[in-house]
């Protein structure tokens, strides 16, 4: 368990078990695919199995003649959307498939759907309909299409950004190090997939369906649907997992919503494990260069990052991979470039830490590198390049407590044991060991939300916001905000979130929702309690009577004058003086544009991590992952580390497993599949050691709080490869490593 | 998923008489049930065969070897004291394989007639001779990093995965199968097929017949206090082998007397070489001569595609199973069975 | 086609008839019985989110076609508390923060009571990670998992009676 920093009577900081637990120890907690409306249909969609060309037949009429079909929708034959899907109607919209017409982008896309009255007469239309295809030669790796500058990488990252001269930069360098590191498509795999049950009630539309961004999600639906966005009620308690993948509506959810219209009935569609590979975003590949340079003291003149990653053919998303040089370390000259290539795959999007973990991988990578040609321990290396202010801008750092996490981190792990050189550390029974380390860094962004706070009148209260728990603890760390930001213990809290009718949750995404929702959710009891104050100060019965202008605090229950804790009313006895049920606090929360223009912010940490490497069979095994966070204030230290552990098993599965690997003749994804497309099992992970370092950080936001749920892949995976390296002295430079890259012969 | 009628028989006669073309057998379902699920197979008649009186037990026969019935799960297998005490690598080749939930549901009869795992084999939209006879093979010049490198011909590179069927070939098992013509036996070294020009027949048993039990002969328990099973793969559990090999050795006086090895995940079938287990005859164990037995072990190899790293890896595994062979039968299941890591424990952080 | 299957199920005899033989334990729970503690995740026994006990034992219910288990007695997630006491499994998972998004949670807590009842693993942290393998956790809360499964193990031990499922 990592340090508390408990306040006297604050639920924050306390290391709560998660308020939704019962539920989902029970098999209570209801996720989309486990409500079945009166008179649902279930909906399969036929999956493309080509990757470019077009749909040449479907055998609709055998699809149809199956036993229980309903309805087959085809490009031919499906009733029209109201909006147009290549429209963007908000910030995080991509242009989607929902057959507008026979052409085929991408294996996986959705070439026709099948409504039927059981999950199995759907699953065996679809598949009668036997599609036949014009294919054309697909374009799947990075080099089948011409490479493209870039100016936006996606969503407002930028494309090229050069501090300093870098040519200067490589000219003053002793050591210099020039690397190509591969990165592979990933894909999200959270356990539930993408599902959605919609019903319609005139031009009143509820669905229910994982979202990391209900509001947004409810603009998109309304948008392609023409109704209002109000009429949109959107029900995501729970999230199956969502690492990025559910905050954008995708096709197939918006294609079942369509068919539920038209049938004029419920409609269930639940992805299969395999649909998974396709048209819900995925982490694009990327081929990165690095050229580093540093002078004889180990000091970096120059950090030169140029990635190339892959997009789809009709939509612009890319790993913005380069830009994971910027913030970090304190190099002469920095450089970061993206170039784009565009492929016959599903559109990218944000999968857990985009752009910073591939970027981080290859980064951290090639700072090891330099370090052994410097001759330079790899953590004195970082070190020596430590940037006490933000590297080009000269920006302060709102917080940064790096060099705690460094020096807590390799304590813990027993760095300063370490061997410099490389296939030296033996068990005795022959097996290699490895120590490699990596820092972790990642944005502390803030996006905008909205809450309520409902003071009752036996003392207790209400807050709401439409927030979204997919793991990371929303409902137990937003709840712990809330009730400190009313003077309330958590038990006297209820917490409400997850449906789309509350106020605006905002987004859970970029590690900013405990942040953003919490802040909006802490000015909301701020809210209530500064009115119910001024309400007791106009009680003559009151001890606030009168107070009016002191301003007010809440403890236990009580309004007390601010700074004076002896004179106070408790909530109850204020509310039944003026005969009120309830009172109603409302907050919103985002960044002042100064501070976002005045301060970096970000995670930092450092990982370390030793691998055990079979010296003649080469599997790899990690036995022991260290990490050390700073991320400003922990709200739930128990719920924190857990999201950082999975982070850094996240990093785990981008070094030794990860990757989608397409059928260079089809474009199809061989591996669609959790036995194949793997990501780590139980026995891949032991010996993890969390450590958090407690920041205050008045800059960030209000409650000083920076976000853990992506930082934890940043610095591992490049901590496992560094390693793997120093287990063997063979340096891969294409992720995942496998046992064939340690085979093969030098 | 095809309709399909669903039969349950009560009796192997009235099993039997169930049969007719498109009928398949359904044990415990586990590669069946998902090969029905991806289209790979499409079967008119179902016929569950996981009630049959009598199938489900493991006895002691006469001559002191084992009769394995054909419905005993894997996990009873692994954990049946009998089978423990004369062939523990059976047992540590059964509880690599795969998960605790499919090892309770798979049988011995399911395991024997476990399909590839080829991807292309798999996906009913690829071309594939083992699925469909003459349809072409896409694994070839595909991205499947996992083919044979062994007895694979231009119509298949197909590998058998089973963990099972390893140190069953080595320790010379036979099929009891039971047909409409009666019964006979087929030695397991016989029982899979390599695909030559027609990899669609995958084994020896017949579609209307039916598996009944496992034999392993009296003379596996000679192997019992020097034999494991060693198994390489990306994941360190709940992953299929890259390669992977079953080594026993009967030793006398310090030297080897006798010795078994197969290899598994490198062809259609187990692999075994006469010559790679006769070259340690009277030897005594030591690196050189494993590294020599796993060289003729692997004679023969060549990739299918880019997977020529399999055969240095298969080479390797054999010896170091071999090794391992020698240092003795560990007299507890390791917590990681078959894996190369061994018992150094890191005690986890808590 | 119509086939009828008597199942004891979470304690309760249960007749049920098939309208299809193609439906899978899993489908039979979720899409018709309204059990749907019991997750898919996969569907094809690559992930164990779907594991329930068929007559004591874990199993992937994705894999189990209904029509075999005539006369079978299946355990699932809605099955394991005794009221509103939770099986000691259930607990450890939550003290020991044993989930994230709690998806693959009643797979990896029905495997653990198979497991547990096995007893094969003990309290031993890396047979746990063994025998915990076939059930996948993306959110990869594999830590508390094996703590958990630890815990309630040598809880279990102390005190047999009444703990199995």
């Amino acid at each position: 368990m990592p340090d508390t920093h408990t306040r006297f009577g604050s639920s924050s900081g306390q290391p709560a078990t998660r308020r939704d637990g019962l539920a989902k120890v029970t098999g209570a907690a209801t996720f989309a695919a486990d409500n079945r409306p009166e008179g649902m249909l279930h909906a399969v969609y036929v999956p493309a199995a080509i990757a470019r060309g077009r749909v040449a037949h479907l055998d609709v009429e055998r699809a149809r003649a199956h036993p229980g079909v309903v309805r087959v929708m085809t490009p031919a034959d499906h009733p029209a959307l109201a909006g147009d899907p290549d429209d963007k109607p908000t910030r995080f919209s991509f242009r989607i498939e929902v057959l507008q017409d026979d052409t085929v982008r991408y294996a996986g896309q959705p070439i026709a759907l099948v409504l039927a009255e059981t999950i199995e007469a759907a699953t065996e239309g679809a598949r009668l309909l036997s599609p036949r295809y014009e294919a054309e030669a697909p374009r799947t790796g990075l080099d089948d299409n011409a490479p493209f500058d870039v100016e936006e990488p996606g969503f407002g990252a930028p494309g090229e950004t050069v501090h300093g001269d870098p040519e200067a930069g490589h000219a003053a360098a002793i050591h210099a190090v020039e690397v190509t590191y591969e990165t592979p498509p990933q894909y999200h795999n959270a356990m539930e997939t993408h599902a959605v049950v919609a019903e319609w009630d005139g031009d009143r539309l509820t669905l229910d369906t994982p979202s990391q961004a209900l509001a947004m999600s409810c603009a998109a639906y309304a948008h392609l649907f023409g109704i209002p966005a109000e009429n949109v009620v959107l029900r995501s308690p729970y999230l199956g997992g969502g690492f990025g993948s559910k905050a954008i509506p995708s096709g197939p959810m918006v294609l079942a919503i369509l068919a539920a219209q038209e049938a004029g009935r419920p409609v269930k569609l639940m992805l299969t494990r395999r649909q998974m590979f396709g048209p819900v975003g995925h982490r694009g590949a990327t081929r990165q260069t690095l050229r580093l340079g540093c002078d004889a003291d180990g000091r970096l003149t120059v950090i030169d990052h140029e990635t190339l990653a892959a997009t789809s053919s009709f939509e612009m998303f890319l790993e913005s991979a380069s830009n994971a040089s910027q913030g970090l370390y304190a190099a002469g000259a920095l450089r970061s470039a993206h170039q784009g290539v565009r492929l016959d795959v599903g559109t990218p999007g944000p999968m857990r830490a985009p752009g910073e973990a591939s970027g981080s991988a290859a980064l951290e990578c090639a700072m090891d590198e330099l370090a052994h040609a410097a001759g330079i321990d790899p953590l004195d290396f970082r070190l020596r390049n430590y940037a006490e202010t933000e590297p080009g801008t000269g920006r302060p750092y709102s917080s940064k407590a790096l060099r705690d996490c460094y020096d807590r981190g390799a304590e813990a792990f027993g760095w300063s044991g370490r061997p410099m050189a490389p296939a030296t550390m033996r068990d005795p029974d022959g097996t290699r060991i490895g120590w490699g380390m990596g820092t972790a860094f990642f944005p502390s962004p803030m996006f905008a939300a909205e809450a309520r706070a409902t003071l009752r009148a036996d003392g207790s209260a209400m807050v709401e916001t439409a927030g979204a728990d997919m793991g990371q603890g929303a409902w137990t760390a937003l709840a712990q905000i809330a009730a400190d930001g009313l003077g309330l213990p958590l038990d006297r809290v209820e917490f409400r979130s997850g449906v789309s009718t509350l106020p605006d949750g905002g987004v859970a995404g970029g590690s900013g929702h405990t942040a953003t929702a919490g802040g909006a959710l802490h000015a909301a009891g701020g809210d209530a309690i500064r009115r119910l104050g001024e309400l007791a100060a106009e009680q003559p019965d009151s001890p606030l009577f009168g107070a009016g202008n002191a301003g007010f605090e809440a403890r236990e229950g009580r309004v007390h004058v601010a700074g004076d804790a002896g004179r106070g009313d408790a909530f109850a006895d204020i509310l039944a003086r003026a005969g009120m049920s309830e009172l109603v606090g409302s907050g919103r929360a985002s960044r002042p544009d100064a501070d976002t223009r005045d301060y970096a912010m970000n995670s930092h940490g450092a990982v370390f991590a030793e691998v055990a490497v079979d010296p003649d069979l080469c599997q790899i095994r990690v036995r022991r992952l260290v990490g050390a966070f700073a991320a400003g204030r922990i709200i739930n230290p128990r719920l924190a580390e857990s999201q950082l552990m999975g982070g850094m098993i996240w990093g785990l599965s981008f070094a030794l497993h990860e990757e989608a690997r397409h059928d260079p003749r089809t474009g199809r994804i061989v591996n669609s599949d959790l036995a194949e497309y793997r990501v780590p099992v139980n026995a891949d992970v032991q010996g993890l050691q969390v450590l958090t370092v407690h920041e205050d950080d008045t800059h960030v936001n209000a409650l000083g709080i920076k976000g853990v749920g992506e930082i934890g892949i940043t610095g591992s995976v490049g901590a496992i490869a560094n390693a793997v390296w120093h287990a063997t002295g063979r340096r891969v430079r294409r992720f995942p490593i496998r046992i064939e890259d340690l085979l093969a012969p030098a | 998923m095809k309709p399909f009628d669903f039969v349950r028989p009560a009796t192997l006669d009235e099993a039997l008489a169930a049969w007719r073309p498109g009928t398949a057998w359904l044990g415990g379902g586990t590669n069946l049930v998902d090969l029905m699920k991806t289209g790979a197979m499409a079967p008119d008649r179902v016929v569950d065969v996981t009630h049959l009186p009598g199938l489900d037990r493991v006895e002691v026969a006469a001559d002191g070897g084992l009769r394995i019935g054909a419905l005993v799960r894997n996990s009873d297998l692994a954990r049946d004291a009998d089978l423990l005490a004369r062939a523990p690598m059976v047992a540590e080749a059964l509880l690599s394989g795969a998960s605790g939930q499919l090892r309770n549901a798979a049988t011995v009869g399911g395991n024997l007639m476990q399909r590839t795992r080829c991807p292309y084999f798999m996906d009913p939209e690829s071309a594939c001779n083992r699925r469909d006879p003459g349809t072409g093979c896409d694994a070839r010049d595909g991205a499947w990093d996992n083919a044979a490198i062994l007895g694979h011909s231009p119509a298949c590179i197909a590998t058998n995965p089973s963990d099972f069927c390893v140190p069953l070939a080595a320790l010379d098992a036979a099929v009891e199968v039971r047909g409409p013509d009666g019964a006979r036996e087929i030695p397991l070294s016989g029982f899979h097929h390599l695909p030559g020009d027609t990899p669609a027949a995958q084994t020896e048993l017949r579609p209307d017949e039916l598996i009944v039990a496992l034999r392993l002969p009296a003379g596996a328990a000679d192997f019992a206090a020097h034999a494991r099973y060693l198994k390489v793969r990306e994941r360190t559990s709940y992953a299929f082998a890259l390669a992977s090999a079953a080594a026993a050795l009967r030793m006398e006086g310090g030297r080897i007397a006798e010795a078994r090895l197969a290899l598994g995940s490198v062809a259609a079938k187990p692999w075994r070489v006469a010559e790679a287990e006769s070259l340690m005859l009277g030897q005594a164990p030591d690196e050189a001569l494993f590294a020599r037995a796993a060289e003729a072990a692997l004679s023969g190899a060549a990739p299918a595609g880019g997977n020529g790293w399999k055969i240095d890896l298969a080479r390797r595994t054999a010896a170091r199973a071999l090794g391992l062979a020698a240092a003795g039968t560990p007299a507890r299941m390791p917590a990681l069975p078959a894996s190369p890591f061994g018992p150094a424990e890191v005690p986890a952080h808590a | 086609m119509s086939l009828s299957i008597t199942l004891t199920l979470n304690g309760t005899e249960r007749r049920i008839a098939l309208d299809d033989a193609r439906v899978t334990l899993l489908d039979l729970l979720r899409e018709r019985l309204d059990l749907t503690g019991t997750k898919k995740g996969c569907d094809r026994g690559q992930c164990g989110a779907c594991t329930v006990l068929v007559d004591g034992r874990r199993t992937n219910s994705c894999l189990t076609l209904a029509a075999t288990l005539d006369g079978a007695r299946v355990t699932t997630i809605e099955g394991l508390a005794r009221g509103d006491a939770l099986h000691p499994v259930q607990q450890a998972f939550i003290d020991n923060d044993g989930f994230q998004c709690g998806y693959c949670t009643p797979g990896q807590i029905m495997s653990a009571v198979g497991l547990i009842a096995e007893g094969t693993a003990g309290d031993d942290p890396e047979r746990i990670r063994e025998g915990m393998s076939g059930n996948i956790c993306r959110c990869a809360a594999y830590h508390g998992i094996t703590l958990a499964v630890a815990q309630a193990a040598r809880r279990m031990d102390n005190d047999p009676a009444g703990d199995a499922a």
